[in-house]
């Protein structure tokens, strides 16, 4: 994986430098909170519910056993013993003191961490695919684009005030593990006929109040104008972005209003002026990055399992991801125990899963924006060694991307914008489909749950997503069916009228029985559902 | 203008200040001031004859203006672009990367914050409107 | 009755006005009346209070209780974790704010 050399170090540790200095002007009244505000967001420092929060990148979700101890140890020595994984492939921490910030963030840079624009009106945390470098199925490792694309939006002084926020997604499969096109920029590395690596650029997409679909704007932006093109693209936006309407700020809004044939346009005569402008990096910085991320060491072994314990088998069918070499898999670690808290993990099981990718994984590993983490590259022959470690641990739980496996925004018991409770939902939602048996027989369900319009829950991307609404100050939950977030991105339709709590959990069951008593052969429930459409769920829940 | 910060060793320019519309109709304008919604791409027939180019920041998180600096830059605009208005001591290295080199905020900035945020960084890491080399371009010299 | 709540500026501890004070508990929370803005703007320009803003509030068995259940949120502490609360040792404690 990456590391950095004397200059990231010096970016990083300058910004150590820097929030201090902010952080001391904001306790000596030099600073306002409306400026300060901006500033400690773009360095992940929220004020929420309870007390400060801190959001750290992990970019492209990959990091190695050292980093997760240091998350550990700030868990431990700033926080309350644990730390949140989100579905932008980051951690928070939810208890955290403005007088400590800037200790958090040297002891981050130390590992080669931070915190840079985890927030804010600028381009975030880019992400991608948290299989990256081990699927069978890709065609590069996206992830030194990932990098390049880290280093040109970091402290990028044109962007740094964008009408709102700005999240990238690289992926390099055909499989869209990422919801690329559910972000404002989705770029897919492609090979175009002549057999030469480019970029092809969705823009326009994203979930929030408005979810909306990225068009494709340019199918082949040849390597060696990468950056190039992502600034024209971004500058359209923040030159013609909506400012006076926070809720139209997004770029899908622009795209979605100037029509994508015209934003692309606008694009194109950007990027022939930035052509001339010089500011590509050179391609040997890429080729510099693609050698950090070249294949570990693999050795031949066992291509199968010892099938003679039921538990462990199912584990490995469920938890665990082909990968390109054939005695290797990636292992996915469950933050979902049944009625746990989506997305948590405790100091304990942090230092535990960075010894574990020591161990088993060349010292890598990944975080998913369903809020598991991946050991990558786990030889066969070790599966069930690692299993019993993670099973005594709580973080053997067979149940990925079943109805168990949901995403859950922090939601009312820790967000200030939230109107309603997430993680009590989905604790309760696990212990009822685990208990009754039914999530073993329903297969792949993704069950999505935001606290609010804002969508951090991924809700209309759900097979079944439930949005939590403010009803006269009683939680109220609304019920959508049909989205996905992969490679057949769709949105979900809401069935009809909300439920209170009790109520969505009973209606949960309902459409998994619609979906049982129709499934034909070895439909998934979005299968079922795209092929007999909305009636008949509607019916069940409401007639 | 007690409040104005020069990054350029030449007099500051007294000249009147057209706005934005005037300045495209009337001929003989030499400075010039944009608000965030302006065309900055519009001035580039008139650049020329412009001392000074003024942008308008009426709220500090409005980021227009660092596109419409970086653009006359790009233009081969030599004059002083000057960042007025709401031009906080936390952006003004930003504000130097897109090409302003002058700064009139309307709550004077402390100067040894100004020095320390000028300062700040050790490199940069992408290519913008002054000339710093960019650490990609470095890391293969 | 309107009572007023913030986060310590330093620690982000959520803080509730006393009519004196700023308190880490919420039942020690006064009624403000109408006098909610002229006290946060003195408080936010003191700095002992970071982003106050006032509550609707009910008094029940003597104490303030929100109106809306962000604030009993608030007050209380993360229902999913009640280790974490005000109250760790009362059970109760949280669904009475729910």
């Amino acid at each position: 994986m990456y590391s950095y050399d004397q200059y990231d170090q010096a970016m990083v540790d300058a910004r150590v430098a820097e929030f201090r200095d902010q952080a001391q002007r904001r306790i000596d009244g030099k600073l306002s909170e409306d400026q300060f505000k901006p500033l400690r967001l773009m360095n992940g420092l929220y004020l929420q519910l309870h007390a400060y929060m801190l959001r750290v990148a992990i970019p492209y979700g990959t990091l190695n056993g050292r980093q997760m101890h240091a998350l550990a140890d700030i868990a431990d020595k700033y926080d309350r013993g644990y730390g949140h994984f989100t579905t932008r492939q980051n951690i928070q921490y939810n208890w955290i003191k403005l007088e400590d910030a800037g200790d958090i963030l040297a002891d981050l840079a130390a590992v080669e961490m931070h915190a840079i624009q985890t927030s804010g009106n600028c381009i975030r945390n880019i992400s991608s695919d948290h299989f990256a470098g081990a699927a069978q199925d890709e065609l590069v490792d996206p992830r030194p684009y990932a990098e390049l694309l880290r280093q040109w939006s970091s402290f990028h002084p044109e962007f740094m005030y964008l009408p709102r926020k700005f999240k990238i997604a690289v992926i390099a499969s055909d499989t869209d593990r990422a919801a690329m096109r559910l972000h404002d920029i989705g770029i897919q590395i492609v090979k175009n006929e002549a057999g030469e690596l480019g970029a092809s650029f969705y823009v326009g997409g994203g979930m929030g109040r408005t979810p909306m679909i990225a068009p494709n704007i340019r199918s082949f932006v040849p390597l060696d104008q990468l950056i190039t093109y992502s600034e024209a693209c971004l500058r359209v936006y923040n030159r013609y972005g909506r400012r006076d309407n926070k809720y139209k700020a997004r770029i899908k809004i622009l795209v979605h209003e100037l029509g994508a044939e015209e934003y692309t346009r606008q694009v194109e005569e950007e990027f022939a002026h930035l052509l001339q402008q010089g500011i590509e990096p050179p391609i040997a910085e890429l080729e510099r990055i693609r050698t950090f991320f070249e294949d570990p060491a693999f050795e031949d072994g066992p291509k199968t399992i010892d099938r003679s314990d039921p538990d462990f088998a199912l584990w490995v069918d469920r938890n665990t991801h082909r990968h390109k070499h054939d005695s290797y898999v990636s292992a996915v670690v469950s933050l979902k125990p049944v009625g746990g808290i989506p997305g948590d993990a405790t100091a304990e099981q942090m230092h535990l899963m960075a010894e574990l990718a020591e161990q088993y994984s060349f010292d890598e590993l990944r975080v998913m924006h369903t809020q598991n983490v991946v050991l990558p590259h786990v030889k066969i022959a070790d599966l069930h060694a690692l299993w019993t470690k993670l099973d005594a641990a709580g973080l053997g739980t067979p149940n990925l991307d079943q109805i168990g496996d949901i995403i859950a925004c922090p939601g009312l018991d820790y967000c200030s914008l939230a109107n309603a409770r997430s993680i009590p939902l989905s604790q309760k939602i696990s212990e009822r489909f685990a208990a009754n048996g039914k999530q073993d027989i329903l297969g792949e369900l993704k069950l999505k749950i935001s606290g609010c319009i804002n969508a951090c829950g991924h809700h209309h991307a759900g097979h079944i997503g439930i949005l939590g609404v403010d009803k006269k100050g009683v939680e109220n939950y609304q019920l959508s069916l049909g989205g996905s977030e992969a490679e057949d991105t769709a949105l979900g339709k809401i069935t009809g009228r909300g439920f209170d709590e009790a109520g969505v959990i009973d209606a949960v069951e309902t459409v998994t029985d619609v979906y049982l008593a129709q499934k034909q052969g070895e439909e998934r429930f979005l299968d079922t559902y795209n092929r007999i459409g909305m009636a008949p769920f509607k019916e069940a829940l409401y007639d | 203008m007690t409040n104005l910060i020069r990054l350029r060793d030449d007099a500051p320019v007294n000249d009147p200040v057209a706005d934005f519309e005037a300045c495209c109709d009337q001929s003989n304008a030499t400075a010039v001031r944009i608000e965030p919604g302006d065309d900055a791409r519009a001035l580039l027939p008139f650049l020329d004859r412009l001392n000074l180019v003024e942008v308008n920041f009426p709220a500090f998180g409005d980021g227009r203006g660092y596109s419409a600096a970086r653009i006359l830059r790009e233009a081969g605009f030599t004059g002083e672009i000057r960042a007025v208005g709401d031009v906080l001591v936390d952006q003004v290295n930003n504000m130097k990367r897109c090409g302003f080199d002058a700064f009139a905020p309307d709550a004077p900035l402390d100067a040894d914050d100004l020095e320390t945020a000028l300062n700040r960084w050790p490199e940069d890491y992408q290519a913008a409107a002054d000339a710093s080399t960019p650490i990609w371009n470095k890391r293969h010299e | 009755m309107n009572i007023l709540t913030g986060n310590d500026l330093k620690t982000g501890a959520v803080v509730w006005w006393d009519g004196n004070n700023w308190s880490l508990n919420i039942e020690d929370a006064v009624d403000v009346g109408d006098d909610a803005e002229a006290i946060m703007a003195r408080e936010e320009q003191s700095r002992r209070v970071n982003v106050p803003y006032a509550v609707a509030a009910t008094l029940t068995d003597g104490v303030p209780r929100p109106d809306h259940i962000k604030d009993r949120v608030r007050g209380l502490g993360p229902t999913v974790r009640p280790d974490l609360t005000l109250k760790p040792d009362d059970p109760s404690a949280i669904t009475e704010i729910i």
